[in-house]
């Protein structure tokens, strides 16, 4: 590498933090990039935290390690705040994306004292408004994609729809929503994000 | 023409086996390797490969299972991880002594206790005696290229061994990383259609498998099995060069990274060792001259070869993810050091603990590692041998 991107995901087990790592790779990949997307695994079962991890870069990836100093963090779930140092090695030049209602300053108290941006997103009521579920994973990876400027809004947005009408070939009336929820995150977050970083 | 993808280790390895299509895969599932006969019974269903898939109650069964429909003259393979490859222990003998030349997509997960479904290589280093040659891969694309060469080696009439195609359970086998795969025919014309010579279900030439062998003749047996797996060293080496001549991905016992003046050099396998690849470089860029060797084949063991290869530097490193309780050392430090001192290398040699359990290894462990050694060199103290890296104080 080593100019390249990490990201760290924190979730709960069956919230699709995984998965959500692994179609951040399936895009990033679209990209040219060389991309890493593996879950750290545990005795997995649902509502457990779970780790999940990218790397996206230039060159191809030989680190097979997990990522302790990420550029971004992506918490899923908001509870584990309060039992997970989500902060811990996060580079005060990155950020972290919480999925909550609140406000950035009404959760920095939580960080650690992390100095880095810290971003939130209701992505629970997106999902509610959009799906009819609350499915956060696709509010986050939009944020991910979003915060961390991987690639741009459009070339996202066109590559998720044909990712999403691959995966959900089967369930093609769930298609629109996700499309929605990833819209909706994106003209949510873009008011607050730094042009200059992006 | 090669097309460039994306996919983990396991889906590497399914896309792999529907590429060769054997004939048989008899398999039972287990962590982490259960997603390799999960997409190939996919493929199958979807119609796109025409292998015969067979479920079994055991891993016990399916070895029993690869080894039948191999003596029948199918091509067979079959894949598993940990406590399944120590429930094949019996079979596993078998096929290599009745001479099978059956293929394993081994994902390495560590044995019970403490249960765990993490990475470490002690099951397929439990069956390192068994008689199977063994090789290791880096990342999702040595996965993918070494199953392709597993085949050519297996059948190969000097050989006919049994090969296991080794990956790291969850750092490679769960993650999604860029690949690029050959076209199907190319991959097809590499393996070629197998032409057993001699096969149970051949009514024009009987032959026995298995049969009991006295004394005055079982220790030939054994000999000629020994002197198939020295047989396949040239073997390996010959179907490295082929497929590199159609992937221009290059191939050999193990791989000599910044090795020529490396005054320390670390031999490790597996995921691990691109870790310290890119730990290496980072080092370089300091002006420490180091180097990394990373074992690909493991059996048959190239102790000459490393040997030779390690006598120019000072001092190696020998990286074991696995604990074989000897009170002594793992067992990769164990034959690298006979092979040092068989063949005379004059170098300084210390061994570690790595990774057991699926304990992270970071280029920072490697960073450490080569600051103890050259200390130690430049001061003319001894190295504590033998420790475990990244342990809990």
């Amino acid at each position: 590498m080593e100019q390249g991107l990490e990201i760290r995901w924190h979730g709960r087990g069956g919230q699709g933090a995984k998965t959500a790592a692994l179609l951040l790779a399936d895009v990033a990949f679209k990209t040219g990039a060389n991309v890493q997307g593996f879950p750290e695994y545990g005795p997995e079962r649902m509502g457990a935290p779970i780790t999940a991890y990218n790397r996206i870069c230039r060159d191809r990836i030989r680190v097979h390690s997990n990522i302790y100093t990420p550029d971004l963090v992506v918490v899923v779930d908001e509870t584990l705040l309060h039992s997970v140092d989500v902060t811990a090695g996060l580079k005060e030049d990155g950020a972290v994306i919480i999925n909550t209602p609140k406000k950035p300053e009404e959760i920095t108290g939580l960080l650690n004292g992390y100095k880095g941006k810290v971003y939130t997103v209701d992505a629970k009521r997106i999902s509610i408004d959009t799906l009819g579920k609350n499915f956060p994973n696709s509010p986050m990876l939009a944020a991910a994609v979003a915060v961390s400027g991987v690639m741009d809004r459009e070339a996202f947005i066109n590559e998720m729809r044909s990712s999403y009408e691959h995966k959900f070939a089967k369930k093609p009336e769930v298609i629109e929503g996700n499309m929605k929820a990833l819209n909706m995150t994106f003209e949510e977050l873009e008011p607050f994000l730094d042009k200059a970083s992006a | 023409m090669p097309k460039k993808d994306r996919m983990s280790g396991n889906e590497a390895v399914a896309y792999a086996i529907k590429q060769v299509n054997p004939d048989v895969m008899p398999a039972f599932p287990i962590t982490p390797s259960t997603e390799i006969p999960q997409l190939v019974s996919t493929y199958i269903a979807n119609g796109q490969m025409d292998t015969e898939f067979i479920p079994v109650e055991s891993e016990h069964s399916s070895m029993s299972a690869t080894i039948g429909a191999e003596a029948a003259g199918a091509r067979s393979l079959t894949a598993t991880s940990s406590c399944g490859l120590a429930l094949m222990w019996e079979e596993l003998l078998l096929a290599a002594s009745n001479r099978m030349p059956c293929v394993l997509a081994l994902v390495n997960r560590t044995l019970s206790g403490p249960i765990n479904i993490n990475c470490d290589h002690s099951d397929s280093m439990g069956a390192r005696d068994t008689g199977w040659i063994q090789i290791y891969a880096e990342d999702n694309q040595e996965a993918y290229d070494n199953f392709i060469q597993a085949y050519p080696i297996a059948e190969d009439k000097n050989v006919h061994l049994p090969v296991m195609i080794c990956q790291d359970g969850f750092i490679t086998s769960h993650a999604v990383q860029n690949i690029e795969l050959l076209d199907d025919d190319t991959v097809k014309d590499f393996v070629g259609t197998y032409e057993p010579e001699e096969f149970l279900l051949n009514p024009g030439k009987p032959v026995a498998v298995g049969p009991y062998s006295v004394s005055n003749y079982a220790m030939e047996a054994k000999k000629n099995q020994e002197l198939a797996m020295e047989n396949s060293k040239e073997v390996i080496l010959r179907v490295a060069g082929e497929f590199e001549r159609v992937s221009g991905r290059s191939y050999g016992f193990f791989e000599e990274y910044r090795t020529g003046d490396a005054d320390y050099i670390m031999l490790i396998m597996g995921s691990a060792a691109g870790t310290a690849k890119q730990a290496c470089d980072d080092l370089r860029d300091k002006g420490m001259k180091v180097g990394v060797l990373k074992l690909r084949v493991f059996r048959p063991f190239p102790a000459k070869e490393i040997a030779k290869a390690l006598s120019g530097c000072k001092c190696v490193a020998i990286m074991d993810r696995c604990e074989c309780y000897n009170g002594n050392g793992g067992p990769l430090s164990m034959e690298v050091c006979a092979a040092l001192f068989k063949y005379n290398a004059g170098i300084k040699a210390v061994s570690y603990m790595y990774g057991l359990a699926g304990r992270d290894f970071t280029v920072e462990h490697v960073y450490d590692i080569f600051d103890e050694i050259d200390a130690a060199i430049k001061n003319g103290k001894e190295i504590e041998q033998y420790q475990y890296i990244g342990l809990r104080k």
